[in-house]
């Protein structure tokens, strides 16, 4: 069969679109099968936060997070896209809502998986404690949710990278996809830094960063199932290879926590004194570590396959 | 009120809690007979991964060797923050902490958290908020962030930071600004027995469903996210 011409050009902007600086709705509109995507409580109701205006700062119509239903190769799946420009894309009470609002309505239906595009530095602090509690909700909904069957699938590859509580969801997925820039943390450096000190963490030091917290680090040390490159098209490409790789993967339970508990021990008592992502990788027997952070997208896929590990039948 | 204080008013008959290095982990019996497993994180410790691991251990040791409740308690600094922690995958150790308490929970044994000292951030979504049922104890100080880190990130001052906090509880650190959320649920005396309030909580447990919005709903601290959650399962239910 011959993809209509439309699909064509779709997959070729994709293609051409870098994830990383994509608004959160170019995101969706090319990852999903083109105009497949029906937003629930979209920026026309205008459901803004209820907290911004005692800071005096602007609202967004949407919050800053995108939540609705699309198709992926004409499969339904349930979709929630945050944009990191907007509140570096943190929690909030209504933001969180409507997160825990579909991850409700993916455990009732039990067979639409959810694909959640992070872009979060975490909690947004001027509304903390609603932010701080709807990660809280988030997290539980989403264990409901994985214990029904559905499965949850975090892409992450955003400018705000997945840090704070934004971690802590993106642990409680079924499997994740991370691309170079994608970061996942729970303090982030200069957080670090402030609270430590410069030489606990050098927040300047971007290299550092990137081999920390970054998706290449992620990806070899099994956090994460699968690298992307850094396209709207690659990522599309990955959630698909997670729904196909998470097939034969049974439903979330306690087998899968106590294999999760050995996952993380074992990684502690591996690595557990290495200081540094460099000294992890040749550990991992990965020949010339040094060198993985230039390391363009197609070779470190090949040793990531090779040597990286998996996690998805373990979280 | 001491960890020792705590612990001693909880379970008059005695107990088999230990703690080092900052884990809390045991067990007790209830004046009823029952069984209460036990974990927390005391004396202001940060919840690292060596810490995470180390308490959800001793949860999967026990999880399927009984059928009481799960008590947390809590008194920790923040997640600890760290090159190495980071580095070995906080987030990790954190979220899986979290999905040992939440599926304990749905199986049968229900939790319930304890704060009864200080908690902050990624420490308290592990603990304390990831059981069903949240008691502070009066004293508690629980924070998202403190006001002057909070201060450096928003880039206000400390002044104007302290001037909206007691206007406006949705960002302020406090137990009482935690209960306006629907994130505590309630606060127990120090000048009852704590057995009698345990009890009392373990016989009119409510149902295991997340009620926390609802909760923070009818007390006035979140207005819309109960709403917003419902609006958007009912609009995702009607996709079929």
């Amino acid at each position: 069969m011959i993809a209509p011409i439309k699909d064509i050009v779709q997959a070729e902007r994709a293609r051409n679109t870098s994830f990383n600086e994509a608004s959160a709705r170019t995101r969706l509109a090319l990852l999903l099968d083109g105009g497949s995507l029906v937003e629930f409580i979209g920026p026309e109701a205008r459901e803004v936060s209820p907290h911004l205006k005692t800071f005096d700062l602007p609202e967004q119509y949407d919050d800053g997070i995108i939540v609705g239903h699309g198709r992926l190769e004409g499969a339904p799946v349930f979709v929630a896209a945050q944009e990191g420009r907007f509140m570096g894309g943190a929690f909030g009470e209504v933001h969180g809502a409507k997160l825990t609002g579909l991850l409700h309505a993916a455990r009732r239906i039990g067979s639409i998986p959810v694909l959640i595009l992070f872009d979060t530095g975490g909690v947004r602090l001027q509304e903390a404690n609603a932010g701080e509690l709807a990660i809280a909700e988030i997290m539980r909904a989403m264990i409901e949710a994985r214990a029904a069957g559905v499965k949850v699938i975090g892409l992450i590859g955003g400018r705000s990278g997945c840090y704070g509580g934004g971690g802590l969801i993106a642990g409680c997925c079924s499997a994740l996809a991370v691309s170079e820039p994608g970061r996942i943390a729970v303090s982030g450096p200069e957080v670090i830094e402030t609270n430590r000190g410069v030489e606990e963490f050098d927040s300047r030091d971007r290299a550092l960063v990137w081999r920390t917290m970054g998706g290449k680090h992620r990806r070899l040390l099994g956090a994460a199932d699968v690298f992307a490159d850094d396209t709207v098209q690659d990522f599309r490409e990955a959630a698909l290879e997670l729904l196909e790789l998470l097939g034969p993967v049974g439903t979330f339970g306690l087998d899968r926590l106590k294999a999760e508990h050995e996952r993380l021990a074992e990684r502690l008592r591996r690595f557990g004194r290495c200081e540094d992502a460099v000294d992890i990788w040749t550990a991992e027997g990965v020949a010339h570590a040094a060198t993985v952070p230039e390391l363009p997208a197609d070779q470190f896929i090949a040793l990531a396959n090779r040597i990286g590990r998996t996690s998805r039948d373990a979280r | 009120m001491t960890l020792d204080d705590i612990l001693a008013s909880l379970f008059p008959g005695g107990h088999e809690i230990r703690h080092d290095d900052g884990i809390i982990a045991g067990s007790a019996t209830l004046r009823s007979g029952g069984k209460v497993l036990v974990i927390g994180i005391a004396n202001r410790t940060a919840l690292g991964v060596d810490e995470a691991i180390r308490l959800s251990g001793h949860l999967l040791d026990s999880i399927d060797k009984g059928s009481g409740p799960i008590l947390v308690l809590v008194d920790s600094d923040s997640q600890r923050m760290s090159k190495r922690d980071e580095l070995l995958g906080l987030n990790e150790f954190l979220a899986h902490l979290a999905k040992v308490l939440i599926h304990a929970d749905m199986r049968g044994r229900p939790t319930i958290g304890l704060l009864y000292g200080h908690s902050a951030a990624g420490a308290l979504l592990a603990t304390g908020l990831a059981t069903r049922v949240l008691v502070g104890l009066p004293g508690a100080e629980p924070a998202v962030m403190d006001l002057p880190s909070m201060a450096k990130v928003t880039k206000l001052s400390m002044a104007a930071l302290e001037e909206k906090a007691k206007s406006t509880p949705v960002f302020a650190p406090g137990l009482s600004n935690l209960e306006q959320m629907g994130a505590v649920h309630m606060t127990w005396s120090d000048a009852v027995s704590l057995a009698e309030q345990l009890e009392a909580l373990l016989g009119d447990m409510p149902a295991v469903q997340d009620r926390r919005g609802a909760l923070g709903k009818e007390r006035g601290g979140r207005l819309k996210a109960a709403d917003i959650a419902e609006r958007v399962r009912d609009l995702a239910l009607q996709i079929r």
